[in-house]
């Protein structure tokens, strides 16, 4: 069986179901595949509060944002057809890629191809850090929050970031006790608001400490930790244990980017936008001209940039076939100009950096 | 203490009906349509299998079918992703031995 679509959109997290919309709205036909059984990608775990542009949801739960990106792709009646259960699992030649419904595997063919696939999280080198009881964030949030289990009774944070804090957070909600949070960086990584946060409930922050080692034979029983100089190296007998019985790391995301290499994209490694990311231009599209890319695939950021990386790819994917329009044109520069915004700023500089280097280069391939 | 939240202050889970499964010939209960391991870590099984060349104990990581740390045999298909499989009225679940063996 194939499948025919003019813009095929892979992932249906906030950055694939905000380029399947604003495509689809615009008059092109689309089809977008998630491999969850539901829309909404990370956002669907996240209980909290988002910090982002007040235009753009800021204030309001990760669920709720989930929510209404899925209202508005199921008021579009024609134009969009969403696939759940389905991975892409592979492109070949020109404008074919392969996907794997719970049925069968199909064939799809398109014009141009959004990659909203997200990211995958970082662990961490210490010893054991494989023994059954060591999650990541995400998967900690997954079984919480979607599934509704704790993780286990005591738990150790490993990472201060954002997603660290806010996890920890969140596992206090649930019910599980915190012993800790450890961060190797002399200073707390995420914003001081969700830090006080969790250290007026009584959790410790350790800055300049790191994890040694799991302990325990067949699952975690707790963890070895000591102190870590300026230049991030091991002070002599500065180790002591704590005990718990899960860890959770929450050490960073890299971009999944299978598909772009699949498709012979020019790829570059940028440290501050999580790793390897495909070159790209201001349009969202990468070196491959049927290929783009938007939300945590282009560059780890956060959902209210990746709703509007997603807007601008659907809407320049749209008038690379159709021709100018100027309501594509309206959303790009809306979106645009709230990114410009959203990345002002001393909080913005990494990114603002990165994002730089993913641009300047495409110019000279 | 009991892993499954039953009060949350912003959550409310809506669950399958209660199904039965057997881990290791062990009969256990889950929720029907939860992952797999999801239901194995609600009663209190972490260790899904073995790592294939250092036999090191291994449960699941990332919980989204991206890691392959908690591949299992159910219904006697091995390297099944326990962590996004759905649990379905009498399953058999067992640990794999390295990365299983298909019959012809
Ligand atoms: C704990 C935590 C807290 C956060 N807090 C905030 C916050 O407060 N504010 C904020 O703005 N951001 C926050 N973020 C970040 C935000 O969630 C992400 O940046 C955002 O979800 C990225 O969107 P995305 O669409 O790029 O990717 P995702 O949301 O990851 O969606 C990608 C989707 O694609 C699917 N997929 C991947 N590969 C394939 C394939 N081959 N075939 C089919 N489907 C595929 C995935 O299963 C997934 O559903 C937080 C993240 C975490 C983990």
């Amino acid at each position: 069986m194939s499948r025919k679509s003019e813009v095929f959109v892979v992932g249906g997290g906030p950055a694939g179901l905000s380029a399947a919309i604003v495509a689809a709205k615009l008059g092109a036909r689309v089809l977008l595949v998630d491999d969850n059984p539901m829309l909404g990608g990370q956002l669907v775990k996240q209980t909290h509060r988002f910090f982002g542009s007040s235009a753009r949801d800021a204030g309001i739960r990760g669920i709720s944002i989930a929510e209404k990106l899925r209202m508005e792709a199921q008021a579009i009646k024609k134009n969009l057809v969403v696939q759940l259960n389905t991975s892409a699992v592979g492109f070949y030649g020109e404008g074919e890629a392969g996907i794997l419904t719970p049925e069968r595997y199909e064939k799809v063919t398109y014009e141009r191809v959004i990659v909203g696939t997200g990211a995958v999280e970082n662990s961490l080198n210490f010893e054991n850090n494989d023994l059954p009881g060591i999650y990541g964030a995400g998967a900690v949030q997954t079984l919480m929050n979607v599934h509704g289990i704790r993780p286990g009774k005591r738990i150790l944070m490993v990472g201060s970031g954002n997603i660290g804090l806010i996890v920890s957070y969140q596992l206090l909600q649930a019910g599980v006790e915190v012993v800790g949070v450890v961060e190797a960086m002399p200073t707390i990584g995420g914003y001081l608001v969700h830090a006080s946060k969790i250290r007026r409930l009584g959790i410790p922050i350790m800055t300049g400490h790191t994890i040694v080692s799991a302990n325990g034979d067949l699952g975690v029983t707790g963890a070895t930790l000591c102190q870590l100089d300026e230049k991030y190296q091991r002070v002599p007998n500065t180790e002591f244990e704590i005990i718990c019985d899960c860890i959770c790391l929450a050490v960073g995301l890299s971009p999944l980017i299978e598909l772009f290499q699949q498709a012979s994209c020019k790829m570059v490694f940028v440290p501050e936008l999580g790793g390897l990311v495909p070159l790209q231009d201001g349009n969202m599209r990468t070196s491959n001209p049927r290929v783009y890319v938007a939300g945590d695939a282009s560059g780890i950021e956060e959902a209210t940039t990746a709703i509007l990386g997603g807007r601008i790819a659907g809407a320049r994917a749209f008038e690379s076939l159709h021709g100018p329009s100027s309501d594509a044109q309206k959303i790009v520069d809306d979106a645009a100009g709230e990114l410009k915004s959203l990345r002002s700023g001393s909080t913005g500089n990494r990114i603002r950096w990165g994002r730089e280097r993913v641009t300047q280069e495409i110019a000279s391939c | 203490m009991n892993l499954r939240i039953e009060e949350h202050p912003i959550l409310v889970f809506k669950k399958g009906r209660k199904v039965s499964f057997t881990f290791g010939g062990k009969k256990l209960e889950g929720f029907e349509g939860e992952p797999i391991a999801a239901a194995l870590h609600a009663a209190g099984i972490r260790l899904l299998r073995h790592s294939p060349h250092k036999d090191r104990p291994r449960g699941f990581f990332c919980a989204i079918g991206r890691c392959s740390s908690c591949m299992m045999e159910v219904n006697g298909a091995v390297n099944t992703m326990t962590c996004i499989t759905p649990l379905a009225d009498g399953m058999t679940v067992n640990m794999q031995k390295g990365h299983g063996v298909i019959e012809p």
